[in-house]
């Protein structure tokens, strides 16, 4: 068991840092930032001397390292963009995104099951089809396009609710949080809907499929001659056996969920880690760049790591095979 | 909690007592980067900047100096290399110290450091000295008649606030720590810093101790500032009513927002030029097809190409109507400028002769490089651009990439066609020849990658400078433009618009630089 764990965890700490080592290749493709960091005024020596202070000029594996050097020390540098510790910013901005994604992650899980069992129960009824030809607009459509849909009709046209930004958020400790205050829990509404709506749909398909496999079962029709209540074979047989997918899928969302945030973000102004990640391209902001795309890795391998461990203790045979030795 | 009642409060007060206490809820795409005025010399940093902090001389809302923290200024009688500045007296920073002229040799010397985004703009200056607590000597290198122009965004800073918070220095990007100054101001501005979350929201409230509190307007009390990045988003912040003033507001929504009842769009020419670069120095050049030759070097050819830009068309289809074709690469307010070089006629079938008389009758094929994200409709200028030139012979690939890749190709010499816009804080046409005209070399000629190299020229550039004599200045003004015009170093397309949006209740007038000075706005 530890032996198989230590091996997971040098996979992982193995595939960190060939995702920093690509990610550093690549920045080179971004730009320059010191175009940005320098006025219309600058002269070429400035130029240089900047090139030179920042370690731009050396091969991007020096930068690299130089970064991993740093980071190991809990330091992951000054914003070029900001002038502030980069470190202070992300965990300025990731509250914002953590309550976003909590947020539309349980809409998506809530109305998700709710309406496949709907559509799956009333599988010929009219607002069961209508829920799943109206199903297919979240799936097709673009985020960006949805969220600026519900701007259009909430705020522009309706004004129940706010256009951009968090409302009025409330400090407690390090954390800020929008669901003390009426603005806050206003503000949330359009972008958890716009980012949760894919989910929702996929997650709305998914316990509708497995909810009518299961309704066909034997064990379902024998229940049904035994003359229990409908109420009680919907809910208490077909839909427990339909949720260990949905669980396995919710958990894989999760991590796009956050991905995903990026767009819904920067359409809301959210003041989320994503709108920081694309200001930082469009800046050529690297460090913030390195400690993003770092976070975003370390979260999805931290994931798989937690997803592995689980399987090694839900399933049997993976534990026989390493315990008799097996070769 | 308390932060959200206070601010709840602010605002029930707001519309009850009326003109006295507005609050001014304004967006634009950007956020300032930073709250140390030295740090950056960028628009939307400025912009910010000149809401709490305060340079010696102002530009208004028109573009005319005004004076700020200096009352008047004139070159020295006795030395022509030295500027006498007389300051405002009685004037406090926001923390209740006495604005001195001893804050002004710090804060010149300050800005001056090799970390400061503002040296350039200073580079004439050799020492600053403070006669007496309101007398301020500025030393120049030689005599320099447009130095006060050098000075509109060089804010003042407490020397002793300074001193005391260890922001002596302008910050270090690399490797330092976050200095004080980054996110905290102390002032002599209209407005002092109640909060601000960088890239989310700036609260600023009315300096009742401002020293011009009867001479301007000074009808908003409260300003929040917020950045809303998405053009869509932030046009639908201020349709729904819950922002008051927006810029950068985008040209297809322009009609929509004027058409709100309550909503107005005004409309100004703003300080940028766009144009086209051409590599037209060396003798021959990597992005064509032509082998052996660069015809960017033949003169003819760049006039053809000047004359099969359809300027007219690219305002009317791409800009619907918002720019001023160009002829000239000079906004019109800008010293130098004439309107009988700012405009241009189309004239396809002449471009054709030239091009013909130049031995490329048959044409050529050559990359044109643009930006995608940062002036308005670039890459769209650029699409309208590529047929108009195929008119003539000249097939042209359009390679359009973001910002951050675009300038660094023009600073390295890696293009040989590229889009440019240049704007003119100086409102002389000496900057626009120091940086785009003159030989590329280090002090000067920075952005010029047209690789054009004419020491004549050069020289009549570097002496202006020195020259007292405005009279014999501008006809020296006139002389360069004389030749830039006649080598077409450059293919002007438009004087770019500025668009702010605003309600009914908001009175100001769009200024030409894009920077909003709170204290000239008027609330109804």
């Amino acid at each position: 068991m530890l032996a198989y764990i230590i091996r997971r965890v040098g996979q992982s700490v193995l595939v960190l840092l060939v995702v920093g080592l690509v990610a550093f290749a690549m920045f080179h493709f971004v730009g320059d930032p010191i175009d940005n960091m320098l006025g219309q005024e600058r002269t070429q020596a400035d130029i240089e001397r900047l090139r030179v202070q920042l370690g731009l000029d050396k091969p991007f594996v020096v930068q690299y390292w130089r970064f991993l050097e740093q980071a190991a020390q809990g330091n992951f540098g000054l914003s070029y963009r900001q002038g502030r510790p980069v470190a202070e910013i992300m965990i300025e901005r990731l509250p914002a995104t953590l309550e976003l994604a909590f947020v539309s992650g349980l809409m998506a899980l809530v109305g998700g099951i709710a309406l496949g069992i709907f559509t799956a129960i009333n599988r010929r009824g009219v607002s069961a089809n209508v829920v799943m030809t109206a199903s297919l607009i979240g799936v097709s459509l673009p985020t960006f396009l949805i969220g600026i849909l519900l701007i259009y009709v909430f705020s522009v046209e309706l004004g129940w609710l706010p256009s951009f930004g968090r409302g009025e958020v409330t400090r407690i400790g390090g954390w800020t949080t929008g669901f003390l205050t009426e603005s806050g829990l206003k503000a949330l509404i359009l972008p958890a809907v716009t980012l949760g709506l894919y989910q929702m749909t996929l997650i709305m398909r998914l316990v509708r499929t497995e909810m009518l496999e299961v309704l066909r079962m034997d064990y379902i029709r024998f229940a049904r001659a035994r003359g229990i209540r409908e109420k009680s074979i919907n809910f208490r047989h077909a839909l427990k056996n339909t949720l260990v997918p949905v669980v396995t899928v919710m958990g894989l969302q999760v991590g796009s969920i956050i991905a995903f945030a990026i767009i819904t973000e920067t359409v809301f102004q959210w003041p989320g880690v994503g709108l920081l990640f694309i200001n930082a391209i469009q800046f050529v902001d690297i460090p913030v760049m390195a400690a993003y795309l770092m976070m975003i890795s370390v979260m999805f391998v931290g994931i798989n790591l937690i997803v592995d461990m689980l399987y090694f203790a839900i399933d049997p045979r993976l534990r026989a095979d390493r315990t008799t030795g097996g070769h | 909690m308390t932060k959200s009642i206070l601010l709840t409060a602010a605002l029930l007060a707001g519309t009850a007592i009326g003109a006295s206490a507005e609050t001014l809820r304004w967006a634009r795409a950007g956020d300032s980067l930073t709250l140390d005025p030295h740090a950056q010399n960028e628009g939307p940093t400025h912009t910010l900047a000149h809401q709490i902090y305060e340079p010696l001389i102002i530009r208004d809302m028109t573009g005319a100096f005004e004076a700020a923290l200096a009352t008047d200024w004139a070159p020295s009688e006795d030395d022509p290399n030295v500027w006498v500045f007389n300051l405002r007296q009685g004037v406090t920073y926001h923390d209740g110290a006495e604005f001195t002229a001893e804050d002004v040799v710090f804060s010149i010397n300050r800005a001056k450091k090799e970390r400061s985004g503002m040296k350039e703009l200073l580079s004439s200056i050799v020492e600053v000295r403070a006669v007496d607590d309101h007398t301020v000597e500025f030393v120049t290198d030689g005599p320099n008649p447009i130095l006060p122009s050098n000075l509109t965004n060089l804010f003042m800073m407490d020397s002793g606030w300074a001193e005391d918070n260890d922001v002596v220095d302008v910050q270090d990007v690399d490797g330092g720590e976050k200095t004080y100054a980054t996110t905290n101001a102390n002032g002599t501005g209209a407005f002092k810093l109640v909060s601000r979350e960088p890239d989310v929201k700036t609260v600023l409230s009315r300096n009742d101790d401002y020293w011009g509190m009867d001479q301007f307007p000074m009808e908003v009390s409260e300003i929040v500032y917020t950045p809303i990045q998405n053009a869509a988003t932030r046009v639908a912040a201020l349709l729904s009513g819950e922002v008051d003033f927006i810029q950068d507001v985008p040209v297809q929504d322009l009609e929509r927002v004027d058409n709100t009842q309550g909503l107005l769009v005004k409309t100004a020419p703003q300080n940028r030029t766009i144009f086209f670069g051409l590599h037209l120095g060396p003798d021959d050049i990597d992005n064509d097809n032509v082998e052996g030759e660069n015809p960017l070097a033949d003169v003819r050819v760049r006039r053809a190409m000047n004359l099969a830009i359809n300027r007219d068309a690219i305002k009317q289809v791409v800009m619907r109507g918002q720019s001023e074709p160009a002829g000239m690469i000079a906004p019109p307010f800008v010293n130098g400028w004439t309107e009988e070089m700012d405009s241009i006629e189309t004239d396809v079938d002449k471009a054709k002769s030239l091009m013909e008389e130049a031995g490329y009758g048959d044409g050529f094929s050559i990359q044109l490089d643009c930006p995608n994200d940062r002036y308005v409709n670039d890459e769209a200028i650029c699409q309208a651009a590529v047929g108009m030139f195929g008119q003539i012979g000249i097939t042209v690939n359009l390679d359009a990439k973001p910002k951050a890749q675009h300038f660094p190709l023009i600073s390295s010499g890696g293009t040989d066609f590229y889009m440019l816009g240049w704007g003119v804080p100086t409102y002389d046409s000496e900057y626009i020849f120091n940086f785009l005209v003159h030989t590329r070399g280090e002090d000067r000629g920075s952005w010029n990658g047209t690789g054009y190299s004419n020491p004549e020229l050069d020289a009549k550039i570097e002496s202006l400078s020195s020259e007292t004599d405005l009279e014999k200045r501008d006809a020296m003004i006139a002389e360069i433009w004389e030749e830039v015009q006649d080598e077409v170093l450059y293919l002007p397309i438009h004087h770019q618009v500025l668009n702010w949006g605003m309600t009914e209740q908001v009175g100001i007038e769009v200024s030409p630089e894009d920077d909003p000075k709170m204290k000239y706005f008027t609330m109804n």
